[in-house]
């Protein structure tokens, strides 16, 4: 297990740099940095690769905790919360894409989109839900929920499960890619599910009682 | 046929030897490209090589059925395309289709006329001038791009084959070409891409059977070497690479609407006040305005509503979507 030093000094801001690096690929596009381009359509272009990522981050953050069981690595807990806000970035990354370039706050027609087209509601309550938990997931916050901090961070198992809706849902015809999604949140939901069983030993005692 | 094709007797003044073959011709381009394309662009270079491969044509410009619209670029057009048999995302038509081979062509025409049979390419164009048509391409995304297209109209074609009074409508099929079409060999749709117009839709001198674009024959990943455009609906319609045309008494099935019939009718008519289950249609995405480029609103038929309103007197086109 890496020292607290080396987790601090050298695993942390690698992470944050790994992180960024979709921004950045987007960012040298834009400028045409290396000869990348952002397309034909750089609107569509941005919107998609901020919310493939917000997406992407959002099953990372959801795979911290079975990988640390999996592979007994307790120290990989200390780097979820910047995975999860690095999640956050992306879909609000994603969001402000749609209403501010795609849409150009026609507000008229965004009320109507997040009112009446399912994909679009969807994925408008995932944002929704992960504000709080982005707003709280400073230690400050964390102390002053106490236990009630994890219970409102279980949230994330919805919003992974209204993501991959939403990426279902506005796919034109081949649903191969957003169904592996379903896949890996269902195993890494499933898996949860499963450690949180019912012990055996505990059924009887209460099928006695 | 305006195609200019070295014939066997147009070289009689240089000899044979002294032309470099097309195939070394086009490595050499290849390379050529590709080195300057690795240098330059780094990725999606693909479309470079592919560039390579059209030949010029004679076109005379149409003026009466051409927008003033400034066209997209020649890049835009031939990066941007949904062509789901080289692949689902818009670069793969031009980075998966360099394998296709657009030539020689054959195309069956079938079904309620009196000649029917099946053509060479050059024999179906054959008397026909090739017209360049600037029109809109309004995508069913939502996305719009000008095009110049070279081409014949289409009723000029089908007129030829006389097709008789049980002639209803006419399906037109893609080729089918696993071998050649990645795309094929996935199940994103029920292969070949079929399609088809009513009788007075394919009849109306806006439909072209488009060979080229910004005069020069089609690139591969936008539908060579023959592919309907009808600008006052949505792009899908405009079925790519055809090898037959086939005249029914019957409304021919179509692949979108096989693949979601709820989605996707059979007419297609781009209607700002009909949206599409999921989005809505009011607004497109002009390509080529930019980052900053907002939404512009999309127009009745596509802009083209006094040509061809009279075709739908009647109908109720929230139905008939």
């Amino acid at each position: 297990m890496p020292s607290s030093a080396v987790i601090r000094r050298v695993i942390k801001p690698a992470l944050f740099v790994a992180c960024a690096l979709p921004l950045l690929s987007l960012v040298f596009a834009a400028f045409g940095i290396g000869g990348a381009s952002l397309g034909a359509n750089p609107v569509e272009r941005i919107q998609d690769t901020f919310g493939q990522w917000g997406l992407r981050f959002l099953c990372i953050t959801l795979a911290v905790t079975p990988v640390r069981d999996w592979f007994n690595m307790p120290w990989l807990v200390q780097l979820r919360r910047m995975l999860g806000l690095y999640a956050f970035f992306y879909v609000l990354m994603h969001f402000l894409t749609w209403l501010i370039l795609d849409q150009g706050f026609y507000w008229s027609g965004i009320l109507k989109d997040i009112g009446e087209r399912p994909f679009i509601t969807i994925g408008f309550s995932a944002l929704v839900l992960l504000v709080p938990l982005a707003v709280t997931s400073t230690n400050k916050m964390m102390r002053r929920l106490g236990r009630r901090w994890k219970k409102l961070h279980r949230l994330i198992y919805l919003i992974c499960l209204l993501a991959v809706w939403h990426y279902y849902w506005q796919v034109k015809s081949d649903v191969t890619e957003p169904l592996i999604y379903l896949a890996i949140v269902l195993v890494l939901l499933g898996w949860r599910a499963w450690k949180a069983r019912p012990k055996p030993a505990a059924t009887a005692v209460m099928e006695e009682s | 046929m305006l195609i200019r094709r070295p014939r066997p007797g147009d070289s009689a003044a240089i000899l044979p030897s002294e032309i470099t073959s097309e195939s070394v011709y086009l490595n050499r381009r290849k390379l050529l490209q590709a080195a300057l394309a690795a240098g330059v662009a780094g990725i999606g270079a693909g479309w470079v090589s592919e560039a390579g491969a059209v030949a010029d044509l004679k076109v005379q410009r149409n003026a009466k059925y051409s927008l003033s619209d400034a066209p997209n670029s020649y890049e835009d057009i031939t990066t941007y395309n949904n062509f789901y048999e080289f692949g689902l995302d818009k670069s793969d038509p031009a980075e998966n289709s360099s394998r296709f081979k657009p030539a020689p062509w054959t195309v069956a025409v079938t079904g309620e006329a009196e000649h029917t049979g099946k053509f060479a390419l050059e024999d179906l164009l054959k008397g026909h001038a090739i017209e360049e048509r600037v029109y809109r391409l309004r995508c069913v995304e939502a996305w719009s791009m000008v095009i110049p297209w070279a081409g014949v109209p289409l009723a000029d074609v089908l007129k030829r084959f006389k097709p008789t009074s049980k002639a209803k409508y006419v399906a037109f099929k893609t080729v089918l070409r696993p071998e050649e079409m990645p795309g094929q060999r996935s199940r994103s749709l029920d292969w070949p891409y079929v399609e088809g117009l009513r009788i007075d839709e394919a009849m109306h001198p806006l439909s072209l059977l488009a060979v080229g674009l910004y005069g020069k024959t089609l690139p591969n990943q936008n539908g060579a070497p023959l592919r309907l455009v009808t600008p006052w609906k949505y792009g899908f319609k405009g079925i790519k690479s055809i090898v037959e045309i086939r005249f029914t008494e019957k409304e021919p099935p179509t692949t979108w609407n096989i693949s979601a019939p709820h989605e996707y009718g059979f007419y297609a008519n781009v209607n700002p006040n009909v949206d599409h289950p999921r989005w809505s249609q009011a607004r497109e995405r002009k390509i080529g305005a930019g980052v900053f480029g907002s939404r512009v609103p999309t127009l009745m038929f596509n802009g083209y509503e006094q040509e061809v309103a009279s075709l739908y007197k009647g109908m109720d086109l929230k139905k008939y979507y």
